[in-house]
C-alpha cells in the first residue's frame, strides 16, 4: 500500500499545476464568455505531454501511465473544466486508437494527437436517438467495393469540429444487432463529413460540442479500428478510461470550488468577524474537502487498477458516479457561501457551477454507472 | 499509488472474517438484546493478538501496522459492532498512549497485559457536562507531595464496567486552561474509585459503558501518564488514533448491512421478480456499495500515514466522519431493502442500523470532525 505517488506521477502533477496556473486559468473566465475554444492552449498541452500521458513514448506519447493521467486532468480542471474535457477526450482518442489500432494507425494518429499538430481527437458514439443504449444507433457503413461508406448522424460530439481524427461507430451489419456494429477512424476534412451545428452550452463553453454528418463518407477499409462487428468492445473499454478522465475532471471541480470558497470565507466579512469563522461556513468547506478526498482516492484507485493491467470497470464506475455527484454539491455549496457574488461572473464559482452539471450526464450518466456497479455486484455470488 | 494490501494484511483480515463468520457473527444477536458483554470473544481477540494489534511483540502486541488494525476492525466490527468498539477502545484508547506516552516502568505493569489481552483498558475524558469540549473538565488532580488526590466523575466509558485500569483526565492546574490538564493510569481496585450501573443504550449493546466516581481517590506520582500538564495533548494525539479505530468500525457495520442486503434482495420476490431487477433496489445497492469503498480508502489512507510517521488528524477526521455518515445512511437503506423484515430483530439490519448511531458521537462527534477538517481547509 502507497497513497503517495511516484516521481514521475508528480512531475507531471505539477507541471500541469503549473501550467493550469499560470496560462489556463487566467484565460479561462474570458473563454467561457465568448466560447472561444484556445487553440493555443491546446497547442502547449501538446508540447507539455499532456495530449497522450499514458500514450506510448514511441509514438510521442508521455506513457506515464493512468495514474498520471489522473492527476493531470484534476489540475487542469481546476483551472478550466472545458479545456479539461478537450483534453481527456484527445487523450482518451489516442489510448483507444493505442490499444485497439493496428501499427499504421497507431503510427499516423497518435503521434499527430500527441503533439496538438491535430488539436483534437473526438469520440463518435453518440447519435440524436441513441445516448446510453448505443445499440440503438441507426448510423451505418456499407461496403462498396474495399471501402466503407458511412451514413447518419452524431450528436454531442466534443471537438468533432477540431478533431484530426473522429473514431465514428456505425453498424455494418443490420441484422447482427450489437454484434453488428464496426469503429472506424474517420479523418477530419474527409468528403461527406460535415460538421453541423454547434450546441449552445450552458457550461464547458470553450470546448467545443458539435453534431456531425455522415453522407455517402467513404473511408478505405484499413480505417476499421479493431475488429469487425466488434466495435462496442472498442467503445465499452474506451468508456471504461474515458470515466476515469471525467472523475478526475470533477475531483479538480470540487477542489477549485472548495479553494475559491476558502478564499472567499476569508476575505468576506460579516457581524464584525470572516465569515469563516461561522460554523455554518466551515462546516461546509469541511465536507467539500471530505467529498474532494474521498473522490480523489476512488478515482486514483481505478486508475491504479487499469495501469497494473486489472480488471477497473467497476471502480471507474464508482469513481465517476461518486465525484460528479459529489462536484454537484461542492459547486452548489460554493455558490452559497459566495452568497450574491456567487451568482455574477465576478467570480469563478458561477462557471464552475455550470460546467460541473454535465459530469453527471456525459461519459455514461450516473444512471448508468449506477446500472453498471449494480450488475457487477449482482453478479458476485 | 498503490492500494494493494501485502501479504501479512491480507491474512489479517481473512483470520478475522472467519473468526467474526464463526464467532460472533452468530451470537451478536443474543449480546445485543440480552446487554450481554462477550466474555469468551474478548478472550479468543486477546489470544489472537487483536487487543494490541499494532503494538510491539515485545511488549505484548501482536506488532503489527495501523492497516492491518483497521482491517481488524472492519472485520470484526462487521461480525459484532459492540465487539468492535471494546478491541477499538483496548487498541487505540488505552495500549496506543501507554505505548506512546508511558515510561518503560508504566509499559511494563501497565501494557504488556493489557495488549496480550489479560487484562482490559478504558479511556476517560468525558465527563457528565463536558464532552466535546474536554477542556471544560471539572476533575481535578491536586498534587500532595509525591501523590495526587483525584476527585470528580466521568461517564459513557466505554468498557468502564470492566476495565483493569483507566486513563483518567484530570484538571492539575486550573489556571492554565488546555495545559493545565493531566493523564493518570488508575487501576480499578483503588480505594475511591466506583462505578454506576451499566448504561442502557440504543446499540453496541454488547459492550459495556458507565459512570465512573473518583473519590478522593489517592495515586503515586508514578501512575501519571506522560508530563503534568501534558494530558490534552495525550488526548487529542490518541484520538486522532482513535477515530481510525472508530471510522473503520463503522465500516464493518455497513459492510455487514450492505451484505445482507444483497443477499436479502437476491432472495425477496415482488411483482413476479426478485427484487434485485428493479432499479430502485439496483441503484441503492451500487449507492451502497460505492460510499462503502469510498469510505474505505479514506479508512486505509489515514491508517497508511499513521504508519508511515505522518501527521493524520484531518484525514483521520475526515475518514470518521465520512465512514460514520456513510454507516448510517447504508444501514438505513438494508433496512429499506428488507422492508417490514428490516424492521424486526428476525434479521441483523436493524440491529445495524441502532449500532451506527453512536459512531457519529463518539470519539468526536461529527461537528468536532468538522471543526478539525475545516481548520486545516482554512489554514491551508
Amino acid at each position: 500500500m502507497d497513497f503517495a505517488g511516484t516521481e514521475v506521477q508528480q512531475a507531471i502533477a505539477s507541471a500541469a499545476r503549473k501550467f493550469a496556473a499560470e496560462r489556463a486559468e487566467p484565460a479561462a473566465a474570458r473563454a467561457d464568455r465568448e466560447a472561444r475554444f484556445p487553440e493555443e492552449l491546446v497547442r502547449e498541452l501538446g508540447q507539455l505531454g499532456l495530449l497522450a500521458v499514458n500514450g506510448p513514448a514511441v509514438h510521442g506519447g508521455s506513457e506515464a501511465g493512468a495514474v498520471a493521467y489522473a492527476l493531470a486532468v484534476m489540475e487542469i480542471a481546476r483551472a478550466d473544466c472545458s479545456l479539461a474535457v478537450t483534453m481527456a477526450v484527445t487523450n482518451m482518442v489516442g489510448e483507444t486508437i493505442a490499444r485497439f489500432g493496428t501499427p499504421e494507425q497507431k503510427a499516423r494518429c497518435i503521434p499527430r494527437l500527441a503533439s496538438g499538430e491535430w488539436l483534437a481527437g473526438a469520440f463518435g458514439l453518440s447519435e440524436p436517438q441513441a445516448g446510453s443504449d448505443p445499440n440503438s444507433m441507426s448510423t451505418r457503413a456499407d461496403l462498396r467495393g474495399d471501402r466503407w461508406v458511412l451514413n447518419g448522424s452524431k450528436q454531442w460530439i466534443t471537438s468533432g469540429d477540431r478533431a484530426g481524427v473522429i473514431i465514428v461507430w456505425a453498424r455494418t451489419d443490420i441484422g447482427a444487432g450489437n454484434r453488428g456494429i464496426t469503429a472506424f477512424l474517420v479523418e477530419g476534412g474527409t468528403p461527406g463529413l460535415s460538421v453541423g451545428r454547434h450546441e449552445e452550452k450552458m457550461g464547458l463553453r470553450s470546448s467545443s460540442t458539435v453534431s456531425l454528418s455522415f453522407e455517402d463518407c467513404e473511408v478505405p477499409a484499413t480505417a476499421v479500428l479493431g475488429d469487425l462487428g466488434h466495435g462496442l468492445r472498442v467503445a465499452l473499454a474506451a468508456l471504461d478510461g474515458g470515466r476515469i478522465g471525467i472523475a478526475s475532471q470533477a475531483t479538480g471541480t470540487i477542489q477549485a470550488a472548495l479553494q475559491a470558497s476558502a478564499r472567499y470565507a476569508r476575505d468576506r466579512q460579516a457581524f464584525g468577524r470572516p465569515i469563516a469563522d461561522f460554523q455554518a461556513i466551515s462546516f461546509a468547506l469541511a465536507d467539500m474537502r471530505t467529498a474532494h478526498d474521498a473522490a480523489r482516492l476512488l478515482t486514483l484507485r481505478a486508475a491504479a487498477l487499469k495501469e497494473a493491467g486489472r480488471p477497473f470497470g467497476q471502480e471507474a464506475a464508482m469513481a465517476k458516479l461518486f465525484a460528479s455527484e459529489a462536484a454537484q454539491v461542492a459547486v452548489s455549496k460554493a455558490v452559497q457561501i459566495h452568497g450574491g457574488y456567487g451568482y455574477t461572473a465576478e467570480f469563478p464559482v458561477e462557471r464552475l457551477f455550470r460546467d460541473a452539471r454535465v459530469q453527471t450526464i456525459y461519459e455514461g450518466t450516473s444512471e448508468i454507472q449506477r446500472l453498471v456497479i449494480a450488475r457487477n455486484l449482482l453478479s458476485r455470488d | 499509488m498503490d492500494i494493494q494490501l501485502n501479504d501479512e494484511q491480507t491474512s489479517v483480515r481473512s483470520l478475522c472474517r472467519q473468526f467474526a463468520d464463526a464467532e460472533l457473527r452468530p451470537n451478536a444477536r443474543k449480546w445485543d438484546v440480552d446487554h450481554q458483554f462477550p466474555t469468551e470473544a474478548v478472550k479468543k481477540l486477546g489470544e489472537m493478538g487483536l487487543l494490541g494489534v499494532a503494538i510491539p511483540a515485545e511488549l505484548g502486541g501482536a506488532g503489527m501496522d495501523n492497516v492491518s488494525y483497521a482491517l481488524a476492525m472492519e472485520e470484526i466490527s462487521r461480525g459484532c459492532a459492540g465487539t468492535g468498539v471494546i478491541m477499538s477502545v483496548n487498541n487505540s484508547l488505552y495500549c496506543d498512549p501507554v505505548y506512546k506516552f508511558g515510561t518503560d516502568e508504566q509499559k511494563k505493569e501497565f501494557l504488556a497485559p493489557f495488549a496480550r489481552g489479560e487484562r482490559l483498558g478504558a479511556f476517560a475524558l468525558t465527563e457528565p457536562t463536558s464532552g466535546s469540549d474536554a477542556a471544560s473538565m471539572q476533575t481535578v488532580a491536586v498534587k500532595k507531595g509525591n501523590e495526587y488526590v483525584l476527585n470528580g466523575a466521568k461517564n459513557f466509558i466505554t468498557n468502564g464496567p470492566q476495565a483493569d485500569v483507566v486513563i483518567v483526565f484530570a484538571n492539575t492546574d486550573r489556571t492554565k486552561g488546555n495545559k493545565g490538564v493531566s493523564a493518570f493510569l488508575v487501576p480499578g481496585s483503588v480505594k475511591g474509585f466506583t462505578r454506576s450501573k451499566a448504561d442502557d443504550k440504543v446499540g453496541i449493546r454488547a459492550s459495556g459503558s458507565c459512570t465512573l466516581f473518583f473519590e478522593d481517590v489517592v495515586l503515586p506520582e508514578r501512575f501519571r501518564l506522560g508530563g503534568e500538564g501534558e494530558g490534552f495533548r495525550v488526548a487529542m494525539q490518541t484520538l486522532d488514533g482513535g477515530r481510525i479505530g472508530i471510522a473503520a468500525q463503522a465500516l464493518g457495520i455497513a459492510q455487514a448491512a450492505y451484505e445482507e442486503a444483497v443477499a436479502y434482495a437476491k432472495e425477496r420476490k415482488a411483482f413476479g421478480h426478485p427484487i434485485t431487477q428493479f432499479q430502485a433496489i439496483q441503484f441503492m445497492l451500487a449507492d451502497m456499495a460505492t460510499e462503502i469503498d469510498a469510505a474505505r480508502l479514506l479508512v486505509w489512507r489515514a491508517a497508511w500515514m499513521k504508519d508511515n510517521g505522518m501527521r493524520h488528524s484531518a484525514e483521520s477526521a475526515m475518514a470518521k466522519l465520512y465512514a460514520s455518515e456513510m454507516c448510517e445512511r447504508v444501514t438505513s437503506k438494508a433496512i429499506q431493502v428488507h422492508g417490514g423484515y428490516g424492521y424486526v430483530k428476525e434479521y441483523d439490519v436493524e440491529r445495524h442500523w441502532r449500532d451506527s448511531r453512536i459512531t457519529e458521537i463518539y470519539e468526536g462527534t461529527s461537528e468536532i470532525q468538522r471543526l478539525v477538517i475545516a481548520a486545516s481547509v482554512l489554514k491551508g
